[in-house]
């Protein structure tokens, strides 16, 4: 049984040729419709459903995987295969898809899920059923999907989410009275809380809801490409449902009434901001101070057990420099990813996107594409994909053009070393905003200023378009749950981890191997005179400008695999270079080698350039073709190196 | 009380109407309408964004931003209560 076909497409065609579902009453499980009875279970199973309905946290609960969740529409913009363990060993091939209004495809996320269910994705056997996710606390709209998804002909279990809403807020629904409506099988469940999951068990094991168990509607589905005639099968479904909907989200009101207020909304916004930026200094840092004593003095114990001097110094001046100086930026990222999960859980990201869309339509794009922005600020490679959901093609070639201008977290450890390096710290606002909070801060602007700049460039040029419209669900606003919010961070933590082992460990080690060659009369050369010296003097003419010795060349030669990996080099190149002195530490070395300058010009350098290969990989991916990515490469290297060129120049 | 025509632009916050026909494109008219905006819901207009454009429009249960430029092809009828 566990000899799952595979998604080749040897497989077997899923048997749509059963026998017209053939009435049957009696034996009806309390939330359920149909009998109990062993029958041939579902193979591969849709996750189905409008926006934010909570597709994903169903999937992670079956499947213990960590699809992304968060309180906006269009989270999910491609789709994702998991496996559910079901009783006496068995499994089941489940998938997650983009939420959908209905099964005509308006952007790239919305033919995902059309074309998954109906069996015409690449590669992809279609599902052989669907578990339907609604909204309860608004499920006559929701409900509207549910003929088309009904139409497909797949047996299919319908799952109204949100219980604890629904009850809370006073609505009833009786799902027994609704799965005769609609002759399918439904059943009330609460995602978060994993309530109401047994019928959804049970449908994966084919307990219930395969065809030959089920009944005929008693109200025949509308037309489906009529939109009023859907709605008004919907509402008689509701009614004979004895739907009570919920009373309207009071405090989503009330929130609204502050976050939306003309004056007060933007104030808080600020205050939130520069809370956040100020507590990365304060909050953050004697947690790294702490995380960089650990390395120091783990570095210290490993040298004096460690006898063989080279594998002393591959060890502690290489790796341990390298990789230690990375690692101390941790707490930062962790506090980035809170702010960051407790606004994406609440729903006020929904929010700042209809606040950002007069903004965004001055450049010609539209409030969507604030999110895939926003989404940047953690990484450019989801920020790209999220850019899905944009239905016109221009705008979201545009915006995946201007995401990697947007700071990402990647940035953030070059960002505080050189601030934490170069700019003293004073109370600008008393307490509240620091000289080096207020310099992050800056950069993060600049690099939305350039996001925004290169934005009306594009669209008043190569992709010039009519505007095209802002459409947008509001969700109501939700407490984050500690349970998504620690799983955020654990995530996040494990993801840098992973970089540290990989990339990271891979490129210290490389270029430790480069310092100790060539050899001179057998001895380690200098490491003016090693391969790295060499690659970066061969550089140096070219950086020069920009106010950056042989070493920031050989940190930017480095970068190209992720941003932060400079930070790492520059720790393992500054670690043997002073194996033999006192320690002077990466910022009190940076200061030896940088001018104020210099170091503006690093920060801008930064701010710009394309140093990322898997962005470069994700662009190509989503547009199709190398021109894009060459063209956006090509631009920030130019931004990036006039930028750092013209602050050097003018600070000297 | 009469009934009068007019465009959901030109209504203020706090205010109701019943839609009476989308002025758009089909594919646009479309969308608009799997989202709740069909001929015959109540459409109230809840907030604005900071600069007076987009709004957010309660209909059929849930809440839709809109800018003006699609608001104003949207027509309703309201009570006019004076
Ligand atoms: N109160 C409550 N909230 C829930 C429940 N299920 C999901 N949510 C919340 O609803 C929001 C959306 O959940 P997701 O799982 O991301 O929704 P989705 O359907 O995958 O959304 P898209 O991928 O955007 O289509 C999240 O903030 C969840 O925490 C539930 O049963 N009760
Ligand atoms: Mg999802």
């Amino acid at each position: 049984m566990s000899d799952q076909s595979s998604a080749g497409p040897a497989a077997p065609e899923a048997d749509h040729t059963q026998p017209a579902p053939e009435p049957r009453s009696g034996g009806q499980a309390p939330s359920v419709l149909a009998g109990r009875a062993d029958r041939p279970r579902p193979r591969f199973v849709a996750l189905v459903g409008p926006p934010n309905s909570g597709k994903s946290t169903l999937f992670n609960r079956l499947t213990g995987l960590r699809q992304k969740t968060a309180n906006y529409p269009g989270v999910t913009v491609e789709k994702r295969v998991g496996r559910a363990q079901l009783r006496g060993g068995l499994e089941v091939k489940l998938i997650d898809l983009p939420g959908v209004y209905s099964l005509t495809a308006h952007s790239e996320d919305e033919r995902v899920t059309r074309d998954v269910l109906v069996g015409e994705m690449q590669g992809l056997e279609q599902p052989d059923a669907v578990i339907l996710i609604l909204d309860s606390t608004n499920l006559e709209r929701h409900l509207m999907l549910a003929a088309p998804i009904l139409a497909l002909g797949l047996p299919t279990l319908i799952a109204l989410n949100m219980r604890d809403d629904l009850d809370a807020r006073g609505g009833d629904v009786d799902v027994v009275a609704l799965a005769r409506q609609v002759g399918a099988p439904v059943t009330l469940i609460s995602a978060t809380l994993g309530d109401g999951l047994e019928t959804i068990y049970d449908f994966l094991e084919g307990v219930i809801g395969s065809p030959d168990l089920l009944q005929l509607p008693v109200l025949r589905l509308p037309v489906i490409s009529d939109a009023p005639e859907c709605r008004r099968w919907a509402a008689v479904v509701g009614t004979e449902a004895h739907y009570r909907s919920p009373a309207p989200p009071k405090w989503t009101r009330r929130l609204d009434a502050v976050f939306l207020h003309p004056v007060a909304g933007p104030i808080i916004f600020l205050t939130v901001v520069v809370a956040v930026f100020q507590s990365i200094f304060t909050v953050a840092q004697p947690l790294m101070d702490g995380v960089e004593v650990l390395v120091t003095i783990s570095g210290g114990w490993i040298a004096s057990i460690m006898p063989v001097p080279w594998l002393r110094s591959l060890l502690v001046d290489g790796i341990w420099s390298g990789v230690g100086s990375v690692i101390v930026f941790l707490p930062q990222i962790l506090f980035l990813f809170l702010f960051i999960g407790l606004l994406e859980d609440s729903g006020y990201m929904a929010r700042a996107a209809f606040i950002a869309d007069r903004t965004m339509a001055k450049v010609g794009l539209q409030g969507k594409s604030f999110l895939p922005l926003v989404s940047s600020f953690a990484c450019a490679v989801p920020g790209i994909l999220a850019a899905r959901t944009i239905e016109s093609k221009r705008d979201r070639i545009a915006t995946i053009m201007i995401a990697p201008l947007m700071t990402c977290s990647a940035r953030l450890p070059v960002y505080t070393l050189v601030i934490a390096a170069f700019i003293p710290e004073r109370p600008l606002l008393g307490p509240f905003l620091g000289t080096r909070a207020a310099s992050l801060l800056g950069l993060y602007v600049l690099g939305l200023l350039a996001a925004i700049f290169t934005a009306a460039l594009l669209k008043s040029s190569i992709l010039r378009a009519d505007r095209s419209p802002f459409v947008m669900e509001m969700p109501p606003y939700r407490v984050p749950t500690f349970h998504s919010i620690s799983l955020r961070l654990y995530d996040r933590t494990k993801i840098f981890v992973r970089r540290i082992g990989t990339v990271i460990l891979t490129v210290t080690v490389l270029l430790w191997v480069l310092t100790q060659v060539p050899l001179m009369n057998g001895e380690t050369p200098p490491i003016e005179e090693s391969m790295v010296g060499t690659l970066g003097r061969t550089i140096e003419p070219l950086i020069e400008p920009l106010g950056f010795n042989w070493k920031i060349g050989v940190g930017l030669v480095t970068s190209l695999a992720a941003r932060e990996v400079i930070v790492g080099t520059l720790g393992t190149i500054y670690g043997i270079e002073g194996a033999n002195e006192d320690s002077v530490g990466l910022q009190e070395s940076l200061r030896r080698d940088l001018t104020l300058g210099g170091a503006v010009a690093l920060l801008i350098f930064f701010a710009f350039a394309l140093q990322c290969m898997s962005t470069v990989a994700v662009v190509r991916k989503e547009t199709g073709g190398w021109k894009w990515p060459i063209i956006q490469f090509t631009y920030m290297f130019v931004l990036a190196y006039s930028g750092a060129f013209i602050a050097h120049w003018l600070l000297g | 009380m009469t009934d009068i025509k007019r465009s959901l632009a030109s209504m203020k916050e706090g205010e109701e109407g019943v839609l009476e026909r989308l002025d758009l494109p089909d594919d646009m008219a479309q969308r608009l309408m799997t989202m709740g905006f069909l001929p015959g819901s109540h459409v109230r207009v809840t907030r604005r964004a900071p600069g007076g454009d987009p709004r957010v429009y309660r209909v059929d249960g849930s809440e839709i931003a809109l800018r003006r430029e699609t608001a104003i092809h949207l027509y309703l009828t309201t009570k006019d209560s004076e």
